[in-house]
């Protein structure tokens, strides 16, 4: 129990493993640990933004979605409102042609009309001259009425 | 209980407290407590070796994991209470650490076990067994704790003056904490007192708890079959200041380091 030699050999002993141990044991592995524990904060940190990146994504894919919905049915409200004025156009073109080709029609029914009125006047007065002539012909006294051809043979 | 039909109690618990000493006078050296010390000190450091030579920072393996708890675990101790930058004093505890707690296991060791095998190795070699010594725990001889204590008190030295200068160092052991020109000499006995009971209270602790834990399991060794039972939980206790002990030992080793960083 006595204190000797052995003291300074114990002293050697633990100065060396000190330096062992600074030299070869602590540095690589407190530089592991670092190291890990860097890499585990970085890898946590992404973790986190992928987090948000996807619900960022969700975010947008969802209201480009409603936008699309949104975009979709004015498309279709706009074609209704296209086809009900196509329609409302034509009937109305249609209208336009009727009348028009009605009008048309009675300006020729009322030309025909004046021309058959005309020819017809035509022909009446024919047929009252030769009825009348044949009256005529007939109650023709040369004596009784020989004044009246005088008259006309004397306005010759 | 070895050979212990030839021998009285009190011849028994002497043998078992001591060493197997090598030369004369203050040459004389403990073969045991340097032989178990550097043994420990070797599987320490090769365990250890085998880790940092390994070391990444990808996935670890079992041992690794189990060696970077110890050196984390030290690492936190160490800036818990150590402020400044330096590639000594983290490396120092661990080794302080990991060294005394497995030079304390050997306690665990029964009594009996290798001073009996080494009695019977030196009789077949033709030594007298009776004078076979074989005490195994290097941490129950002062001369390993004082040489912790001193290795540490030369670094707080060095560190002092490293830090604050030679006047630096004796204005701090004489000027508090009386600051009196005529108070200067009785400043410095009480703090060479205050300096010099550090590395002293450091190895006696180590030495006491370790002595006395080691003699009570010798003591219990002498009970015959009722050691059976006693065995189990003063083992089960002793796991405790085992660890407690070099934990003590490398926390204050850190803390008076800091100190000896630290200005006044």
């Amino acid at each position: 129990m006595n204190i000797n030699a052995t003291l300074i050999g114990e002293l050697i002993a633990f100065l060396v493993f000190v330096i062992a141990c600074m030299k070869w044991v602590w540095p690589p592995i407190i530089g592991a640990i670092e190291t890990r524990q860097q890499k585990i904060a970085d890898g946590l940190a992404a973790s986190d933004r992928a987090e948000q990146d996807l619900r960022l994504a969700q975010e947008n894919a969802k209201k480009q979605l409603i936008e699309a919905k949104a975009q979709a049915s004015a498309l279709i409200d706009q074609a209704k409102k296209r086809e009900a004025q196509i329609i409302d156009e034509a009937a109305v073109k249609a209208q336009a042609e009727r009348e028009k080709i009605l009008a048309q029609a009675k300006a020729e029914v009322e030309a025909e009309r004046i021309r058959a009125k005309e020819e017809l006047r035509k022909q009446v007065a024919a047929l009252a001259v030769a009825g009348a002539e044949r009256i005529l012909q007939r109650s023709i006294d040369e004596a009784a009425h020989s004044d009246i051809l005088e008259k006309l043979v004397a306005e010759l | 209980m070895a050979s212990g039909a030839e021998l009285t109690s009190k011849e028994y618990i002497t043998h078992h407290l001591t060493n197997w000493s090598v030369g004369e006078g203050f040459w004389t050296w403990h073969v045991d407590t340097l032989g178990w010390s550097i043994l420990m000190g070797l599987v320490f450091l090769f365990s250890f070796r085998a880790v940092a030579k390994k070391a990444n920072a990808g996935v670890p393996t079992k041992w690794q994991c189990a060696v970077e708890m110890v050196v984390e675990f030290i690492n936190d101790t160490v800036k818990g209470t150590f402020h400044g930058k330096s590639a000594v004093i983290a490396p120092l505890a661990l080794t302080i650490f990991v060294w005394v707690f497995l030079m304390n296991l050997l306690d665990l060791v029964p009594v009996d076990f290798i001073p009996y095998a080494a009695q019977m190795i030196g009789g077949a070699m033709g030594y007298d067994p009776a004078h076979v010594y074989m005490k195994i725990v290097p941490t129950t001889d002062l001369n390993m704790t004082f040489a912790l204590a001193i290795g540490v008190f030369i670094l707080m030295i060095g560190y002092s003056i490293k830090i604050k200068g030679i006047g630096g160092f004796i204005k701090e052991l004489t000027t508090q904490p009386f600051n009196t020109p005529w108070l200067y000499w009785f400043n410095f006995i009480l703090e060479v007192v205050a300096l010099l009971a550090k590395p002293l209270s450091l190895a006696l602790r180590l030495f006491g708890n370790l002595y006395a834990g080691e003699l009570i399991f010798i003591l219990i060794a002498l009970l015959g079959v009722w050691q059976l039972p006693l065995h189990f939980p003063w083992a089960m206790f002793h796991i405790l200041v085992i660890t407690l002990q070099a934990f003590i030992f490398m926390v204050l080793t850190v803390v008076y380091l800091s100190m000896a960083h630290e200005h006044h």
